[in-house]
């Protein structure tokens, strides 16, 4: 769940919100938002705090806090008569508590994205207002100070469906310059939607960086007692400042109790769930590390060390007319060629099994390679290897010029595509980069443990379900 | 109010008067729906199974001060682990909070909206849900889905009105299962059942009127036939004060009839703690001049006999003993019956610390064997005590050992200040203790996962239209209507209120012919084993309806009411059809002159010289024979003309059917 980073300010406009007939009423009787009011409706008589009308919300009613801390909203057509008995205008300001520093703790940079990785709630409006500043944070998570001594530098302030070169380009640029100012290692707070995505793109852009870059958000905001969020901060913050693995990772939960979070290479992660907090799992393969505020379990053992020297290759090269087109049966050519007709350079297709597409296409896609369109194959099941030499049409297809791209993950292939043909045209040189892998976006085996969705109902995963927990 | 305080018995409307007890409700009644409120898993389905668990915490969120509320602290301070059992017939993902919630449950909102209008409240133009913070675990989320429906309505109350300040829709928490230590568990079938909770302003002055008033808001939440019941369906929470004191709320308190008694003992408990507090005021002891200390005293009490001591020790644990200057005898002040002030602090060390093996403390005052008096005397000198000073003990791991000494620290503090503001459980024997400190108005805040949801004029009217009308209307009505006195309560209930109008206006049967049936006879048929209550009203509507056209006597109805109820169900037979195979299967066509003769004439004969004292007798034994033979097809009074003209015996013209006892 990415939360809005809205930061709601009381503004001079006493009307926020208020629009129509609600706007009207509040006009009519001289009242605003932070109003005490006293109201006669058909429905009766009602006593509260006009609040700011959301504006999303209709137009019709107005919205009034009980005494009792309820919301109610009344609708503009009921009322008849409204009376200012007071005025309370909410104020917002984060308590700040200076961020203890430790000279013998380990300097960690936090970026910000947008998304709200710590927060607190105006009871008053319910608006979310983020944390953000070191003192913030110290303010609602104040174990951060046993792990490092934290700086923190908001980049943007964009949901991370909004995500996009610009934002990629730049965010690589800062981390790759606090890398060489000697940082002991970095996290992104970042929403959960795209993650994913720029866990792939940084491991491109940044590569063979000395210290962590941990990428971390929130499934459940932290304004609610039941927030992912305090224990997510916490573990990448760890994993920053005291791990070992040098690579672009994403700190999230693992199972949905608070047990442990789990750390994911940025090129073969995904967000599998809308809503779950273990959301993000690696696929066909195991994750680098389990972790928690108390400690570090690394599961595997070939992953790039921690260094110090300050050295890093940072490329931000991006080419942006790339697109994926996931197939589906009775896909129509004309699709294929108006995606060559805009001028795009290259498609990822998301194909079904083991990476195919049906014979009406061959034609477009033909038309696209002879074009100079650069076309790389993944699988839409998203486990498992594209295998186009196992049947004639994989055969037929990459005679047509599409070329298979492993067992990279389709939105991984994309980003990967954006990166390499930002560097250049050549089909043989794209190819070479397209795989030749960074960071195991595409692996020589995939681990039997590798493929796990374990089906429920079955009694040995009803056993595993009632002894382990989740 | 002189203290030694009256026993519950003794106690007169004017000693709570004199107190200034005050007394409102907080009534929660589950709501008799298909599903839960925010998902779609089904409601009132309960299973103490489980397929698995999931652990979670709760972590405070700031309040709008920057500041934890009392409540946050309390809990983040008991740094519980909260398990959750899952079912899978009973939950999804959204009650364990991995799913986002769905549109609110428009049947919950139907029937929790007729109660509102029942009580006559002002409602609102458009429901928002809040959330509610419980950092206890009980709800996975951390906060309760919440939202006000209406505003100040009132309820008739002997000569006045007991105004209702609010009534809100929610959903109901977790079953708790056990909390010991660090650890709790829940069973969550419960969670997410639409509740509604009504809200009294502070209008009751006495126990006795707050168990009235209670039970009047439960006939009424009843009386719309859509509401659970049973236990636990229905519970309330009871807010009491008395002059000088604070508001606490003593939680889930399932049965009405107990409320008198947990309120005599909470007024009580007030009223010893002010009165605690005026001796420590006149010893000088004040918030700002407390003097308190603690040290860890193992050492000193390892050779203690006294056994939760010992075995506690002797698994490797601490001993601590807090020492509170100028409390000294006042451990041992009754608060509540059978209950003292050291109960105060030992729910504290209970709840907050997590010490939860009891007893969990010791103190000085404690006339019962516990430690040696050489180890009170080394302890007194250890912690400088003097005369008028208590020592409490307390022990298990380190870092709860030293919560529990804050804890009792902080108690003693409010014990100079007066009452803190508590949420109480109710206990068994009607006494009660510490649950939690009450939580203050800031932790509700908006639910974001829900837009606000417009309450239209069409929907209320539609439900105003099909309102039963109010318990005491009816109760009203139906007296004027001189039915007989046991059948009134009933009909008010929600199992015939509807139905019973509906014979009445629609068919025009006799309303005492009627309420008789329902009642009197469903009584005696329920007590005779027939299976008489999976009739539905459709099916009874249709007896009475065959009644009315002439299809069936009058004593037809209860008989063949009989038979439908032990009729097998007719497959894919809807609303009346067991009824129509039953008029199917039998002959209840009106009995001629011809088959009645000859009927009295073979039961004459077949009287086998038996012998009666009065001709009139005999002709009520026959009468009821015959009238066996032709159940449904024929009245009493018209068979016992006959066989009395045929005998010439005595004749009965009152319509009361020939006693068949």
């Amino acid at each position: 769940m990415s939360t809005a980073p809205t930061t709601t300010t009381a503004t001079s406009d006493n009307l926020k919100g208020y629009r129509g007939p609600g706007r009207a009423l509040l006009q009519r009787f001289g009242v605003g938002v932070w109003s005490e009011v006293e109201i006669e409706s058909a429905r009766g008589h009602f006593r509260g705090l006009i609040l700011p009308r959301s504006e999303t919300a209709d137009d019709r009613h107005i919205v009034l806090k009980l005494g009792s801390g309820y919301n109610v909203g009344i609708a503009a057509d009921s009322v008849s008569a409204m009376r200012e008995v007071g005025r309370r205008e909410a104020h917002y300001k984060i308590p700040e508590k200076e961020f203890p520093y430790d000279p013998q703790k380990p300097n960690v940079m936090l970026f910000g994205t947008g998304g709200t990785i710590a927060s607190r709630l105006d009871y008053r409006t319910g608006a979310v207002i983020p944390a953000f500043s070191p003192g913030e944070l110290y303010g609602s998570v104040p174990e951060l100070a046993d792990i490092c001594n934290l700086r923190t530098e908001k980049l943007f302030g964009v949901f991370s469906e909004n995500m996009g070169p610009e934002q990629y380009i730049k965010l690589a640029q800062r981390i790759g310059e606090e890398i060489r100012a000697g940082t002991s290692g970095v996290v992104i707070g970042h929403g959960t939607d795209t993650m994913h995505h720029t866990a792939a793109i940084l491991t491109f852009m940044i590569q063979n960086p000395p210290v962590p870059i941990i990428m971390v958000g929130s499934q459940r905001s932290s304004d609610r007692p039941s927030s992912d969020a305090a224990i997510n901060l916490q573990c990448a913050v760890k994993a920053a400042a005291e791990g070992d693995i040098a690579e672009v990772l994403v700190c999230m939960f693992g199972p949905t109790s608070d047990e442990y979070n789990l750390l994911h290479r940025g090129t073969r992660v995904r967000k599998m769930h809308s809503s779950y907090r273990s959301t993000f799992r690696t696929l066909s393969d195991i994750p680098v590390a389990m972790i928690s505020p108390k400690e570090i379990i690394p599961l595997r053992q070939d992953y790039k060390r921690r260094r110090s020297d300050r050295e890093v290759t940072v490329n931000t090269a991006f080419e942006e007319k790339v697109t994926i087109l996931y197939y589906y049966p009775n896909m129509l050519p004309d699709l294929v060629d108006a995606i060559v007709d805009k001028g795009y350079r290259g498609i990822v297709i998301a194909g079904t099994g083991l990476g195919h597409i049906n014979k009406p296409l061959y034609p477009a896609i033909k038309r696209a390679a002879d074009a100079g369109v650069h076309i790389y194959m993944t699988v839409q099941t998203l486990w498992g290897y594209c295998g186009m030499y196992v049947y004639d049409t994989g055969r037929d297809l990459m005679t047509l010029g599409i070329r298979p791209a492993s067992n990279m993950l389709p939105e991984v292939a994309y980003m990967k595509l954006c990166w390499v043909l930002g560097q250049t045209d050549d089909p043989a040189e794209v190819e070479r980069l397209m795989l030749t892998p960074v960071s195991d976006e595409i692996t020589d085996r995939e681990p039997y443990n590798g493929y796990l969705c374990y089906q429920g109902g079955i009694p040995e995963v009803q056993e595993f379900l009632r002894t382990i927990k989740r | 109010m002189p203290l030694p305080f009256k026993p519950f018995d003794e106690m007169t409307d004017e000693d709570y008067f004199n107190i200034g007890l005050k007394v409102g409700l907080e009534v929660h009644q589950q709501l008799l729906t298909r599903r839960k409120l925010f998902c779609r898993c089904p409601a009132g389905r309960y299973s103490d199974e489980f397929d698995a668990v999931i652990l979670r915490h709760m972590r405070p969120t700031l309040s709008e001060l920057g500041e934890y509320d009392g409540t946050a602290l309390m809990e983040k301070k008991t740094k519980k682990n909260i398990y959750y059992r899952i079912h899978r017939d009973t939950v999804c993902t959204y009650e364990f909070d991995d799913t986002p919630p769905f549109f609110i449950d428009d049947e919950a909102l139907d029937i929790a909206l007729e109660i509102a209008l029942l009580l006559r409240l002002n409602l609102v133009g458009e429901l928002h849900i809040a959330r509610k913070q419980y950092l206890d675990g009980s709800i996975p989320t951390g906060f309760q889905r919440t939202g006000i429906l209406g505003v100040n309505g009132w309820i008739p109350f002997r000569d006045r009105r007991v105004r209702i300040r609010q009534l809100s829709i929610e959903e109901d928490a977790c079953r708790e299962v056990s909390d010991v230590g660090h650890d709790r568990v829940y069973l969550t079938d419960r969670l997410g059942m639409p509740l509604i909770e009504t809200v009294t302003e502070p209008d009751m002055r006495t126990p006795q009127e707050a168990a009235e008033v209670g039970q009047v808001l439960r006939r009424l939440a009843r009386s719309t036939g859509h509401v659970r019941t049973g236990y636990g369906a229905a519970r309330q929470d009871v807010n009491v004060s008395v002059t000088g004191g604070q508001r606490c709320e003593i939680k889930g308190t399932p049965q009405i009839w107990r409320n008198p008694r947990l309120i005599y003992n909470e007024a009580r408990r007030q009223c010893s703690l002010l009165y605690i507090r005026g001796l420590l005021h006149e010893r000088g002891v004040r918030p700002e001049s407390l003097q308190w200390t603690y040290q860890d005293v193992t050492t000193v009490v390892a050779k203690s006999s006294y056994e939760p001591l010992r075995s506690a020790l002797a698994l490797g644990n601490v001993a601590k003993c807090v020492l509170l200057r100028g409390f000294g005898g006042l451990l041992n002040e009754p608060t509540q019956e059978h209950t003292t002030f050291a109960k105060e602090f030992s729910d504290r060390v209970r709840v907050v610390a997590c010490l939860t093996q009891l007893p969990n403390l010791i103190h000085s005052d404690m006339a019962s064997e516990t430690l040696a008096g050489r180890d009170w005397k080394t302890l007194r000198r250890r912690l400088r005590a003097e005369h008028g000073d208590a020592l409490l003990v307390v022990w298990g791991n380190e870092q709860d050992t030293v919560a529990a000494c804050e804890e009792i620290a902080l108690r003693a503090k409010e014990a100079t200040i007066g009452i803190p503001n508590d949420t109480r459980q109710a206990l068994k024997d009607g006494t009660n203790g510490f649950e939690r400190v009450l939580p203050g108005p800031d932790r509700m805040y908006p639910d974001t996962d829900l837009p606000p949801l417009e309450i239209r004029q069409e929907r209320l009217d539609r439900i105003a239209a099909g309102l039963p009308g109010s318990v005491w209307d009816r109760e009203a009505r139906y007296r004027d209507l001189k039915l007989p006195p046991d059948t009134i309560r009933p009909l008010c209930a929600p199992r015939w209120a509807r139905l019973f109008d509906r014979l009445l206006s629609e068919l025009e049967q006799s309303a005492k012919f009627v309420a008789v049936t329902l009642v009197q006879r469903f009584k005696a048929m329920r007590r005779a084993g027939l299976p008489i209550d999976n009739l539905s009203d459709d099916e009874i509507f249709a007896v009475f309806e065959a009644h009315s056209k002439g299809l069936l006597s009058r004593e037809g109805v209860a008989h063949v009411l009989a038979l439908v109820a032990r009729h097998p169900p007719v497959e894919g037979g809807t609303g009346a059809a067991r009824v129509a195979a039953v008029f199917a299967e039998h002959d209840f066509s009106p009995l001629s002159e011809a088959e009645l003769n000859e009927a009295v004439t073979r039961r004459l004969a077949s009287l086998d010289g038996r012998r009666f004292e009065t001709a009139c007798q005999k002709a009520r034994y026959l009468s009821g024979r015959v009238l066996e033979d032709f159940v449904g097809r024929t009245d009493g009074a018209k068979v016992v003309q006959y066989v009395s003209a045929r005998l010439r015996a005595c004749t009965r013209t009152d319509d009361t059917p020939v006693s068949r006892k």
